[in-house]
């Protein structure tokens, strides 16, 4: 390591941090303390008059914030749940049996990892069904989007893990259900922790499958609740109250994150590059 | 789902072999499948048959004005053709999801030869990178609305008046620059996992043989890189044909259509009442991604062997 580079890599790194990650930071935090005639030509100037207490209250009351809030959690917090659920099931037949069958199942349930969902007759399908605009709608739609993940992380992870485990409690009486229960998911434990941060990135700030889902109105998620009233003219131009919205609404996976950041981190990794 | 555990149960234990099984496989008895068959069902049911439907209401006149839909061969297809609209919306596409996986794997990379090692002031940073990646798509881009407005932050940092979000040549080229910034930290956590994958008796043999950092990166661990590469560029190629959350909330399309990509038309085109068109771009959505997608893991998967 030359000296210029012992120094310089760290100075490049701060510099590289503040301007690409710290400037939107530091607009979103200023113009969102901003009183409204102050923050319609967005800048990176500190508010003349600090007013952050009521952009949030007016954010979190007028944007519906905390409807938006639950919305979000009741469709994915059953998908999430779903995706694990059901794609520990499927893997664990896939990555345990051998025949054309299920390899054949296999490569078809994990087509989803390429292919774009067609969300045009997925809205039309939806409304034969009765499910348009419907929660149990929205959650089946994610369920089936990132079902080829979860299945083929897991698939990939259960053949590494030796068949032993589950022989020795074959052996003590354990019924599959029990085995899967009492074995299988555990030992997913990692792969779990992945798939659920992967699931809740995308899901937690989809608009456009909520937008043809579910289409607004009371059950808008969080994201989808932002745009609307961002395009509506309540808040045209007003971005004082956007990024007060985008501070609240950007919460939730921060503290998902800080708080599990090890392995979240090792998740994603270790899961990719195999 | 008990019922069937105890049958399975009972089928074995009437049967009495000391192995257990009689007639069914092994496998069969072990692990059911139908422990595969809610997922099976669900994707089937949500992900496949709606891509099957997309294969006929294409060529259906299935609108919001009319009560029943009639098959109507071609016409919706001779309507995106002749408007233009078809070609645009691939060559867009193409061009963004190739420039946005360009932008992306590039930051991740540097990002990642800049993090390396593994200290407490690179695990900072490493976190501080992939903070954009948490916050949603449609924030980020009203961030940049923000920023990059005619009246916008930057303008008014620079004291220039560049129309950023204006131009119908570049803008679509600052745009798959934001999209690359938002999702780089994903790009350099794979590109470190890559990284810390290289044996380090493989980096100090190189050392020895004299080879400077360049020649080490170019010779080693680029070509070491390769799986890394190989899931970063297809996830980035295929995910950003599928964008559509940062140009909605940056430009919405514009100007002129210039960044209308297939995701903005069917949304555009779905908000007027035209469903089928939205569901002919769709399909052709479907068959640009698949033309892409295979040539481009199959590419991908024996150059990973060649090096």
């Amino acid at each position: 390591m030359t000296p210029m580079w012992r120094y310089g890599r760290p100075a490049l790194v701060i510099l590289l941090a503040a301007l690409a990650v710290g400037v939107p930071l530091w607009l979103v935090a200023v113009t969102s303390a901003k009183p409204q005639a102050e923050a319609i030509k967005p800048n990176l100037d500190l508010p003349h008059h600090w007013q952050p207490t009521d952009n949030y209250a007016d954010a979190v009351g007028q944007g519906e914030m905390l409807r938006g809030f639950v919305n979000s959690l009741l469709v994915v917090v059953p998908s999430v749940v779903l995706v694990l659920f059901l794609g520990a099931g499927a893997a664990w037949v896939f990555a345990r049996r051998k025949s054309k069958l299920v390899s054949a199942a296999y490569a078809l349930c994990i087509s989803g990892l390429l292919l774009p969902p067609a969300v045009i007759t997925i809205v039309m399908e939806l409304r034969q069904l009765g499910l348009a605009s419907t929660r149990p709608g929205m959650i089946a739609v994610y369920t089936g989007m990132y079902l080829s993940t979860s299945i083929f992380f897991m698939t990939g992870f259960i053949r590494a893990i030796p068949m032993e485990l589950e022989e020795a409690a074959r052996i003590d009486g354990a019924t599959p259900w029990r085995i899967f229960l009492r074995i299988v998911l555990p030992l997913l434990r990692p792969v779990i922790a992945t798939a659920t941060i992967m699931v809740m990135l995308y899901a937690w700030s989809d608009i456009f499958y909520a937008f043809f889902v579910l289409g607004g109105g009371d059950r808008a998620t969080l994201p989808l609740n932002l745009y609307q009233v961002a395009s509506a003219q309540l808040y045209l131009n007003n971005w004082h109250l956007v990024f007060a919205y985008v501070v609240v609404m950007s919460l939730p996976m921060v503290a998902v994150f800080v708080v599990g950041q090890r392995k979240i981190v090792s998740g994603i990794t270790s899961g990719a590059v195999k | 789902m008990t019922d069937t555990v105890v049958r399975t149960r009972k089928k074995s234990s009437e049967q009495g072999a000391p192995k257990g099984v009689g007639r069914l496989p092994r496998a069969a008895v072990h692990h059911p499948w139908w422990f595969a068959l809610p997922a099976v069902v669900v994707f089937a049911g949500f992900f496949l048959v709606p891509n099957l439907l997309n294969f006929y209401y294409p060529f259906t006149n299935w609108s919001s004005y009319h009560p029943d839909i009639a098959f109507t061969g071609l016409d919706n297809f001779r309507t995106v053709v002749d408007d233009g609209s078809l070609l645009r919306a691939i060559r867009t596409t193409l061009l963004y999801a190739l420039l946005a996986a360009l932008f992306q794997n590039g930051f991740g990379l540097v990002l990642a030869l800049l993090l390396e090692s593994d200290t407490r002031f690179n695990r900072f940073f490493r976190a501080v990178f992939f903070l954009p990646v948490l916050i949603s798509a449609l924030a980020t881009g009203y961030v940049f609305q923000a920023l990059l407005d005619q009246d916008g932050a930057l303008n008014s940092v620079l004291g220039a008046d560049i129309p950023w979000l204006g131009s119908t040549t570049w803008t679509l080229v600052v745009v798959t620059l934001i999209h690359g910034w938002k999702w780089m930290g994903l790009s350099m956590l794979i590109y470190l996992a890559g990284l810390k994958g290289i044996p380090g008796d493989m980096l100090e043999a190189a050392r020895m043989d004299g080879a400077g950092p360049w020649r080490t990166f170019r010779s080693v661990r680029w070509p070491m890189l390769a799986p890394a590469v190989t899931f970063n560029v297809t996830t980035a190629l295929i995910g950003s044909m599928n964008t559509f959350d940062i140009v909605q909330a940056t430009t919405g399309g514009g100007p002129a259509a210039s960044t209308e990509v297939f995701n903005i038309y069917m949304f555009r085109v779905f908000g007027q009442g035209l469903y089928a068109q939205a569901s002919a771009m769709s399909l052709v959505l479907f068959l640009v991604v698949v033309a892409v997608a295979i040539p481009l893991v199959v590419g991908l998967r024996r150059r990973e062997q060649l090096l």
